[in-house]
């Protein structure tokens, strides 16, 4: 079970990201939970600068941005 | 972490198929394009962009040329009527402007692969107040920003020991010192209002946010700001040419597609004004005999929102109508640095005074280079 956690305080792009990495997630077939962090004090503890980020495990993957389905894909399946 | 109630929990389970969504609305970063890259080597791509770059030139230098023979040739349209000055001036400059927008945001896309917040701040860090200032103002040109990721930005810098005047220059020079404001200028006035503009944006950023500094407030920032532990090192990211390319891209696809409508909604305004608004009409009101027109023009730009895109084409037939260039530049930076959404985001972070001293420095600022210019000019 992986803990994707999606970083942002809710613009546009988050629920974009929040989308994409759900659809990377099932086409890989691989056991997730999705949580969204919304309030800013949250989001700074990650440490991030850029919203909307990603964090798989607690770790932040990618921030600032929307990643293609190629690269979610590719943080999703490395290091289980 | 905090606690459980902060967070929306979703549990999902595997079984639902989802596609990919739609490019969404929000300006930070450069959205992921979708499916794997195409294979091609680096010459290829150099030539492809070398003849793109050929036919954006052919086509642009046409643009002229090609207004005029449609309104004119191809619309029943009179020479030097009113609707014919209109609509002449819309088809030649809507596709002008957004060819350029779009050169240049490709551009600057990929310049901003180089300047990450995180390079930024790590510049930043080590810096004293004053050269922190200048360099912060500079910075801000070059660092992708935009106003939904300014408060992680500000607790980014403030965290990691960027003094508060230093990441004030930053926050003043980031939305106003754009390339899209520079770009338009220079495509429509000519490279000295476009230095001008340069110049004395970036001397606003370094005075306002050395005051800011000076005023030592950093009191005033909301305290959980300041308990927050030190923002981590991003690890730095190893991208290639063609991500970078790819990134560029991908920003023009995110800005040019956002901003399109205001662009054309701004150039039909000036359409509008060109054709049927008498020449020196805007002399008596924004002239520069006037000299309650600067502080009239900032105290209407700054709670407007509106990006450089939007606000350039009305200010273009501003000008032209005989309105002084300080009171016209002075609303131009006064729109674009400064809105009510942003004091908004802000008020997060910022108790009330700090955010009242921040928007009132930066407005006297604006309103004294405005003055001088009408001085100057």
């Amino acid at each position: 079970m992986k803990k994707l956690q999606i970083l942002g305080t809710g613009c546009a792009k988050c629920n974009a990201l929040t989308e994409a990495v759900k659809a990377a997630a099932n086409d890989l077939g691989i056991e997730y939970e999705v949580e969204k962090v919304t309030d800013i004090k949250n989001i700074m503890a990650f440490g991030v600068m850029m919203t909307p980020a990603l964090a798989v495990d607690g770790a932040v993957k990618s921030a600032g941005k929307v990643p293609s389905q190629a690269e979610l894909k590719a943080l999703l399946s490395v290091s289980n | 972490m905090g606690s459980p109630d902060h967070f929306f929990m979703m549990k999902m389970k595997t079984e639902t198929k989802e596609t990919a969504p739609e490019k969404p609305a929000c300006c930070c970063g450069a959205a992921g394009g979708s499916g794997p890259q195409k294979p091609g080597g680096f010459a290829v791509r150099l030539a492809l962009a070398a003849i793109g770059l050929l036919i954006w030139w052919v086509v642009y230098r046409n643009l002229a040329p090609f207004a005029a023979w449609l309104s004119y040739s191809v619309l029943p349209l009179e020479r030097g009527s009113h609707l014919g000055e209109s609509v002449e001036f819309f088809v030649f400059e809507s596709p002008k402007v957004l060819m350029l927008l779009a050169l240049i945001v490709f551009v600057v896309g990929v310049v901003r692969t180089f300047f990450t917040p995180a390079r930024t701040r790590r510049i930043l860090s080590g810096k004293g107040e004053f050269v922190g200032n200048i360099l912060a103002a500079l910075l801000g040109i070059v660092t992708p920003f935009c106003s939904c990721s300014a408060i992680p930005l500000f607790i980014g810098f403030v965290t990691a020991g960027v003094p508060l005047g230093v990441t004030f220059s930053f926050l003043i020079s980031a939305p106003m010192v754009n390339e899209v404001a520079l770009v338009l200028l220079l495509g429509l006035f000519g490279w000295k209002v476009a230095g001008l503009y340069l110049g004395t944006g970036l001397l606003i950023a370094i005075v306002a946010g050395w005051m800011i500094g000076r005023l030592r407030m950093e009191r005033h920032v909301e305290g959980w700001v300041l308990e927050l532990p030190a923002a981590a090192e991003d690890a730095e990211e190893s991208l290639t040419w063609a991500d970078r390319l790819r990134a560029g891209r991908e920003s023009v696809k995110d800005i040019v597609g956002k901003v399109w409508v205001y662009v054309l909604i701004g150039i039909a305004v000036g359409a509008g004004i060109h054709g049927y608004v008498p020449e020196d009409f805007m002399t008596s009101i924004m002239g520069k005999d006037s000299w309650w027109s600067v502080p009239l023009a900032v105290l209407i730009g700054v709670p407007m929102y509106s990006n450089a895109a939007g606000i350039i084409p009305v200010v273009q037939s501003l000008l032209g109508k005989g309105a002084a260039l300080g009171t016209v530049l002075a609303f131009m930076m006064s729109v674009i640095a400064l809105s009510l959404p942003e004091a908004m985001i802000l008020r997060k972070v910022l108790k009330l005074r700090l955010l009242l001293t921040f928007f009132g420095i930066v407005a006297l600022s604006i309103m004294l280079v405005g003055f001088l210019f009408n001085l100057l000019m």
